[in-house]
């Protein structure tokens, strides 16, 4: 095994191994009950978060476009969820929770994918900052689309409105209100499908990474003339992880949106895109156990900070500021190394002369 | 026969060519690798290259010579379609390039490296031969998510390959660097694997020993002809050093201001008085 492969495996082991020991002890935690009600309560936003990171490290990450509207597709997935899930309910009287949630994490999967590749064919024809801007409003129109939606149903169907809710027959249980969201959601998220998902999402992102698509996209963010150049159709690859991207959104929405009562538009702002873009840059770009880690650490921040009160949101401001210094700046990063080099000689040392062998060229 | 008014390509394919070719003898029966017929390019109005025409045959070595600014680079872009001709027409093998992205010229055969070093920095030694070797050992994306049998095939082929293509640069030890962090001789050779591992009919080498110094310059000579010999390629390289390309290039064009002023062999340049005018300037009449 080659050196670069080795690293690799040792990365995506420890990933995988701290997402499962963190299930595990939580779920050690659950069943002791010793775990704060707030903490249980964010279990699941916690996985959608990670999920939602992961997904957008991918895009940002490993294909180099900037895509601001990442929690668009995240609401499409929470809305189709939530359809989903209660007409399943009252068309089918499918009553075991779980296959209800599988099927609508999966429907919100696929039209998330749907759009994502809608959106992908003209999108990603343009670049930089471009792109950045059309994801933005692109975020923006499914907002306010879903702001004048009403679906309801009735004796097994779906009835759909679009601006006029009068338009629906009468008698029908609201499932979309329009701008109260959809509403009336039987929550059946659970924390394990949470983490079933989160599993799910880095076999996919990780393998795709190291496969011949992956180094495909990431060879068109390094040099797109050169990727070409070698025949690599740079549009095809970039759509491959914009449009993966977008189904583990749509499917991390269903997750989310299943896991509350009702999912308002507002939940899925241009702030919320902003705040996934911000566990991917915190977590480093391209790192996925990073995104996880910044992630949950960001998530948990503001309900831990909930103390603060009305300074809550300036004192996260802070701490994600001396975060981004401690961890990314190259001053830091040479003053922790050099802390920990005394250390690193003394292993060296103990290995034997030869461990220095790999440097030779 | 009705002509497309805008394409002015499409006309000038039915005139006739004055031959400019410079095959060397055993490649003259065979198709030409390349042609361009009356290839030029404007950038708003200015002529950046003109009516040129060259042939390259099957297994040739050819140099493209010139004062800086000439246009022999985007000479190069021409023939990988990185700009679209205003006028004229490349064939590859017979076959015109015309409307085709850089892919699809990529796929037809033509492989090319960059004046300035482009090789994906964030990626490693293997990695970066292992792009080149995208369209020759596929999988599909879905196969490479769930990890069939046929990803582990064919990534033990990638990686025998990637490893045999390093070899004829000795790079093998390099592999598992980061591109980004090679010595810049080290950087240039990567290039020519990476462009060697698709494929190619016709390899474009654009200032290939660029910051190397007298002594690996040699050896990139003669690893030069040793890809020609080995792969039964033809090669374009635009240099200058001289002593490389009179000494590998067995047929030589000399542009200036985006014209060919010269094409022959390499005393044949040596002597001709357009090029040391173009090169040294005009000799001033006593």
């Amino acid at each position: 095994m080659t050196k670069a492969k080795r690293k690799r495996l040792i990365y995506n082991l420890v990933t995988f191994g701290l997402v499962i020991v963190a299930f595990i002890i939580l779920e050690n935690m659950i069943s002791a009950k010793a775990i704060s009600r707030s903490l249980k309560g964010q279990l699941v936003p916690i996985c959608a978060w990670i999920i939602m990171a992961v997904s957008l490290n991918l895009v940002i990450g490993f294909s180099g476009e900037l895509s601001l509207g990442h929690a668009g597709f995240m609401s499409i997935g929470a809305y189709t969820g939530a359809v989903v899930s209660g007409w399943l309910l009252s068309a089918f009287d499918m009553q075991d929770p779980l296959l209800r949630l599988v099927l609508a994490i999966l429907a919100g999967g696929i039209l998330a994918g749907i759009f994502g590749v809608l959106i992908g064919i003209p999108v990603l024809r343009l670049r930089g900052d471009y792109l950045a801007i059309v994801t933005l409003a692109f975020g923006e129109i499914i907002r306010n689309l879903v702001n004048v939606l009403y679906i309801g149903t009735a004796n097994g169907k779906l009835h759909f409105a679009f601006l006029n809710k009068e338009k629906l027959p009468a008698g029908v249980t609201m499932l979309v209100d329009g701008a109260k969201g959809a509403v009336k959601i039987k929550p059946i998220s659970t924390f394990e499908v949470g983490f079933v998902l989160i599993l799910i999402t880095l076999i996919v992102v990780l393998n795709l990474v190291n496969s011949r698509a992956g180094r495909a996209i990431q060879a068109t963010r390094d040099n797109r003339i050169a990727a070409e150049s070698m025949g690599v159709s740079v549009t095809k690859y970039k759509m491959m992880a914009f449009v993966t991207a977008a189904v583990l959104a749509g499917m991390a929405g269903a997750l989310y949106g299943l896991n509350s009562s009702t999912v308002v538009p507002t939940q899925f702002t241009f702030n919320q895109s902003i705040n996934v873009l911000v566990f991917v840059v915190l977590g480093g770009l391209g790192n996925v156990l990073g995104s996880i880690i910044s992630a949950t650490f960001l998530t948990i921040l503001p309900e831990v900070l909930r103390e603060f009160a009305d300074y809550r949101m300036l004192v996260y401001a802070v701490v994600l500021i001396l975060v981004m210094i401690f961890t990314n700046n190259p001053t830091t990063r040479a003053f922790v190394n050099r802390l920990a080099s005394p250390a690193k000689k003394l292993v060296r040392k103990n290995r034997g002369e030869t461990a220095g062998g790999g440097d030779v060229k | 026969m009705t002509q497309k008014p805008k394409k002015h390509r499409s006309d000038t394919k039915m005139v006739p060519v004055p031959s400019h070719s410079i095959i060397p003898e055993r490649d003259v029966d065979e198709i030409p690798v390349m042609e361009t017929r009356h290839l030029g390019i404007e950038f708003g109005g200015l002529k950046a290259v003109d009516d040129f025409n060259l042939t390259i045959g099957k297994t040739e070595i050819a140099g493209l010579i010139g004062p800086n600014g000439a246009g022999k680079t985007t000479v190069f872009n021409l023939l990988t379609k990185v700009y679209e001709p205003t006028t004229g027409a490349v064939l590859i093998n017979g076959q015109d390039l015309h409307g085709m992205s850089i892919v699809q010229a990529s796929r037809l055969g033509i492989a090319r490296t960059f004046q300035n070093i482009r090789l994906f920095d964030k990626m490693t030694v293997e990695e970066n031969v292992r792009i080149g070797l995208h369209n020759q050992i596929r999988y599909d994306m879905f196969t490479g998510i769930l990890r069939l049998p046929r990803y582990w095939k064919q990534e033990k082929r990638q990686h025998e390959r990637a490893m045999e293509l390093l070899d004829i640069f000795g790079m093998q030890d390099l592999a598992d660097e980061t591109a980004g962090s090679l010595p810049y001789g080290a950087q240039r050779r990567l290039e020519i694997v990476r462009a060697l591992a698709t494929d190619p009919k016709l390899l474009l080498l654009d200032e290939p020993a660029a910051g190397m110094n007298p002594h690996e310059t040699e050896e990139l000579m003669e690893n030069i002809a040793k890809i020609r010999d080995q792969f039964q390629i033809a090669i374009l390289l635009i240099e200058h050093d001289m002593s490389l390309v009179m000494g590998v290039c067995e047929g030589i064009c000399v542009l200036n201001f985006g014209k060919v002023i010269a094409k022959g062999t390499a005393d044949e340049i040596q002597a001709n008085p357009a090029v040391i005018e173009a090169y040294l300037g005009k000799k001033k009449e006593g």
